[in-house]
């Protein structure tokens, strides 16, 4: 039994409602972590999965309570055990790295400090051994010029940079076993590539055990060796990484693998229908029956037990796994967007440059934006009437700098922005009238924080129509019940607040709001990235079922290359706030490309075991675009020479229709690209 | 940081300016003017040339506030009227005896106010914290003249410890001062102290739920070591520039709890000024009152810049 490290026994976990009823975050869990293997845990944002990487270190979350079993690491209980005991174990044997590692340092404390506060408790080096373990710590995270990086604060690194210090600092203490909880949600695309990288090299390289915590299956897949899948406070799927990957046999594995866009496959995935019921809320049979395709009469009033089958290795909970068995994949069936984008142009943008420059007295007297480095610059494009257009990019690349400015929240520096051809929006808000407002409206990242929160479902969508079209009484309620009828949501959610909805319907309502001006353009700022994997895709089936019905024109930034892929009908990428590459999405994701779309499409991580992330430049953080030549020169793997530094780069056209803005002539472009 | 610096304080200097504009103007607009105000009903005649004459006011608006800014830059505020002497002469002894209050009460509130504020906060919802923060509401909300007028009753007349009211001449010195501050500076410490510690408590506890303390726990990183390390330095931070308001109220002269003991301090002189018609003395007030809330708010805001790395970097990039 030795190389079984953490034994998880019947663990429940719960807080006291304040009817005093007990309302459980996980039930009666048991599972084994044995040394030297990464455990991969799995589900949506209210599973339990962080409150059971919490309890292995003994760590139970202000208002929560063990109610009972126990987490047993070499033979002993954590979660029963004095603070002096755990002191010892924590940091030591078993450590942490934090999902959002900006938060989880100190702000006051350098980073050198933080690291040697691990290593005065958990090693007996002296001072000067210490020092030199804190630059190999440093190193081996890969954090160029150690000894400088240990003198700055958190503050001063980027949040690649703090990610893999918090990795140093769980080092540290050479761990047995290390636990992640969402180490790379948050980071740009490039970044966690890399970070993931450099966890599977950690892993392979010390031997530690390690549990992975994440509600993204992608960049699961690139590190476990095991996944365990939670839904609703229980384990229903747990098995060897790739059979779970290639053929999961519980339902809601199946139906969140489906519902995954995919880089090789264009149009929208199946969405899962439902959500993920809320804790407290009993119910007798499976807590997965509301939203199964695969259920019968007896999955709704008795719950299926965990059960092991030896055969593959696996333990599942479901009644009728044996019916996924059959199914030999997962054959994701999406729904090709059709193309409904006109002739007629419907914006243009033309040299259009932003600048965050802050103004100068002098310049404030003139009314204008003096900047020769504007974060934005040179932006030309065309939209046209029903397309959806995708503005890609890592955090830092403009592309929700350009939404600001076409929706009059942020002033242009030069260039028009021009609405179906005449009318001129480069103006900001202030100066627009009425009309100019309503026929372009904005769907935001975060439905919690666009939302009024004091705000029924009623009045936030009656606002619209009360600005825009001055209704009232009857008119007005008739509308809103057809709206919240266009976003699948029935008339009896009017009266209730933000708070009352999930996270997807919360969306619904913000979409409902944007569609009640009836514009012609909707801005999509990362619109899907706070919501769940089951939900998105439902929101992104949504937004294009009520494209097609009313001929809006979608501009839509993200980071997800997969999401843009199944959604978009052309893309920008853009990096550092100029243009790299814009054409029809299909031709975007076909090489030649761009290499920056290069880079990009290389670090997306898929849900696939065997498609491993191809790494091709630093993932450097750069603060400021270059001033002279092109835009990519700082962390581009194919410079040609001086003429990449000193020249912006020509555009130039694929057979395609992809116009790319690089030095490299198209056809030497394609040659060494994977 | 040094043009940072210098930026701030000229802004200081403005505001000043503005204040003593304000107050100039309003003392103009006013129906009468210093002398006609304070003689009342013997204004007139003689006795009115001759306070015009000794307060200057038969030259123009703009060129007696030039010479009263002139003058008040070196200190010379001009002439009381109720006093019978120079504002200055005034001024000095009050300033004195108001500074004596607040630096007993911030020297013995502070420190109070800090460990209860860390003591509740650390053991939030046990008895510790019920118990201290039930007092705290108390002595929070009783307004200050019925806890004074309280402390007189219950350690001045029923107990005989400590002199009740401070019947001393303006100019006592600080040793003959101090058994007679003793209960003004309780009366005022006890809302003060109440003030800060609720501030800190929820200072304290909104830091001990970050993700970073939360991280040095799970380091294991002993329950002391991380509360001075980790949790201290970040949560007493914002504490500063309330502490510098505390600081400047009480130096301004905590008037309600000055007139109850009869304490000749800064608040008093406002209130006697105000009801002697003395408008050369309020202007003074005015401005010196503006002037130390000016400069401590000032040093505040350098001190949190100081002490936050965050903040400080940020300002030397720019």
């Amino acid at each position: 039994m030795s190389d079984i490290i953490q034994k998880v026994k019947n663990l429940s976990i719960g807080f006291k409602s304040k009817k005093g009823e007990e309302i459980l975050i996980l039930k009666n869990i048991s599972t084994k972590i044995k040394k030297g293997e990464t455990v991969g845990i799995v589900g949506e944002s209210g599973s339990g999965k962080s409150t059971l990487a919490l309890a292995m270190m003994g760590y139970v979350k202000h208002g929560l309570y063990t109610i009972g079993g126990k987490c047993e690491f070499n033979s002993s209980n954590l979660l029963n055990m004095k603070s002096k005991d755990l002191e010892k174990i924590r940091g030591r044997k078993i450590a942490m790295i934090p999902q959002n590692a900006g938060q989880a340092l100190t702000p006051n404390l350098k980073i050198g400090y933080q690291i040697d506060e691990a290593l005065q408790l958990h090693s007996d080096l002296n001072e000067k051994e210490r020092e030199k373990k804190i630059s190999e710590l440093l190193n081996k995270v890969r954090l160029p010029s150690p000894e400088t990086i240990a003198l700055r604060y958190p503050h001063e690194l980027s949040g690649g940079q703090q990610q893999r210090v918090a990795v140093a600092m769980a080092l540290a203490g050479t761990p047995d076993l290390l636990l992640l909880d969402e180490p790379t949600t948050g980071l740009d695309v490039t970044t966690q590539a890399h970070v993931l990288e450099l966890l599977n090299f950690i892993a392979k390289d010390t031997g530690t055990s390690m549990v992975y915590v994440s509600h993204d299956l992608g960049a699961i897949a690139q590190v476990s060796d095991r996944i365990i899948v939670m839904y609703s406070g229980e384990i229903v799927l747990e098995g060897p990484s790739r059979d779970i990957l290639k053929r999961p046999i519980h339902p809601y594995t199946h139906g969140l693998l489906k519902s995954i866009p995919k880089l090789s496959l264009a149009g929208l995935p199946e969405s899962m229908p439902g959500s993920q019921p809320q804790p407290g809320i009993i119910q007798s049979g499976c807590s997965f029956f509301d939203r199964c395709n695969f259920s019968e009469d007896k999955c709704k009033n008795n719950s299926p037990q965990l059960e092991f089958l030896k055969e593959l290795n696996t333990s599942v909970r479901c009644f009728n796994y044996e019916k996924l068995l059959k199914e030999s994949q997962v054959n994701q069936n999406v729904n090709k967007i059709k193309n409904n984008s006109k002739d007629k142009e419907i914006l243009n943008l033309s040299e259009v440059s932003i600048s965050y420059a802050k103004q100068k007295l002098l310049d404030q007297i003139f009314n204008r934006i003096s900047d020769d480095n504007p974060t934005v610059k040179d932006i030309n494009i065309n939209i046209k009437k029903g397309e959806t257009i995708a503005l890609v990019g890592e955090s830092g690349s403009g592309k929700s700098t350009i939404l600001k400015s076409i929706a009059g929240l942020l002033r242009t520096k030069d260039g028009l922005i021009r609405f179906d051809q005449n009318r001129n929006l480069s103006s900001d808000l202030k100066e627009r009238n009425p009309n100019d407002l309503r026929i372009i409206q904005l769907i935001f990242q975060n439905p919690d924080e666009s939302l009024n929160p004091n705000h029924t479902v009623e009045e936030i969508i009656a606002q619209p129509l009360k600005l825009y079209f001055g209704l009232k009484g009857e008119e007005l309620n008739k509308n809103i019940i057809d709206l919240l009828q266009k976003v699948r949501l029935g008339d009896f959610y009017m009266s209730r607040y933000p708070r009352q909805l999930s996270g997807g319907e919360k969306q619904r309502v913000a979409v409902a709001r944007a569609f009640a001006a009836k514009p012609d353009i909707i801005l999509c700022d990362e619109v899907t990235s706070a919501l769940d994997v089951s939900v998105q895709a439902a929101v992104l089936n949504l937004l294009q079922q009520l494209k097609e019905d009313f001929g809006t024109t979608y501009i839509f930034v993200s980071h997800d290359l997969a999401v843009v892929r199944a959604i978009s009908d052309r893309v920008a990428v853009l990096y550092q706030g100029r243009l790299c590459e814009v054409g029809p999405s299909n031709d975007v994701y076909k090489f030649p490309s761009h290499p920056y779309t290069e880079v990009l499409l290389g670090a997306v991580l898929e849900p696939d075991p065997d498609i491993k992330p191809k790494l091709v430049a630093e993932d450097i953080v750069e603060e400021k675009p270059p001033e002279k030549g092109c835009s990519f020169q700082g962390r581009c793997s194919r410079i040609v020479g001086d003429i990449c530094k000193k020249e912006i780069p020509p555009w130039q056209l694929t057979d395609g229709g992809n116009a790319i803005r690089c030095h490299i002539p198209i056809k030497e472009l394609q040659k060494e690209q994977f | 940081m040094l043009f940072l610096i210098i930026k701030r304080i000229l802004l200081g200097f403005i505001t000043l300016f503005i204040v003593s504009l304000i107050t100039f103007v309003g003392t103009e607009i006013l129906p009468g003017d210093a002398c006609t105000t304070y003689l009342e009903r013997q204004a007139f005649g003689e006795q009115l040339e001759a306070c015009y004459r000794r307060l200057g006011l038969n030259v123009p608006a703009y060129e007696r506030y030039v010479s009263w800014a002139v003058n008040a830059i070196q200190g010379d505020f001009g002439y009381s009227l109720s006093g019978e002497m120079p504002i200055k002469e005034v001024l000095g002894p009050r300033i004195k005896n108001s500074l004596v209050l607040a630096s007993a009460a911030i020297f013995i509130g502070i420190p109070i106010a800090l460990i209860l504020g860390i003591v509740t906060a650390l053991w939030r919802d046990k008895l510790p914290d019920v118990a201290i923060s039930t007092v705290t509401i108390f002595a929070m909300t009783i307004p200050e003249f019925i806890s004074a007028t309280l402390l007189i009753l219950i350690i001045a007349i029923w107990l005989e410890w400590l002199p009740g009211i401070v019947i001393v001449p303006t100019d006592v010195s600080f040793f003959e001062l101090l058994p007679n501050i003793i209960l003004p500076v309780i009366a005022i410490a006890m809302i003060m102290t109440a003030h800060m510690a609720r501030m800190v408590r929820s200072s304290v506890i909104q830091v001990m739920a970050s993700e970073y303390v939360q991280m040095a726990i799970l380091k294991g990183v002993p329950y002391w070591k991380m509360v001075f390390k980790h949790v201290l330095p970040n949560a007493l931070l914002p504490a500063i520039n309330v502490v510098a308001l505390t600081i400047a109220w009480l130096l301004g002269g905590v008037v309600v709890t000055e007139v109850v003991f009869n304490y000749p301090g800064l608040g008093r002189l406002v209130i006697e000024s105000i009801s002697n018609r003395d408008l050369p003395t309020v202007q003074a007030l005015a401005i010196i009152l503006a002037s130390i809330y000016v400069s401590i708010n000032l040093l505040a805001d350098l001190m949190t810049l100081m002490l936050n790395p965050r903040l400080k970097t940020l300002q030397i990039r720019k």
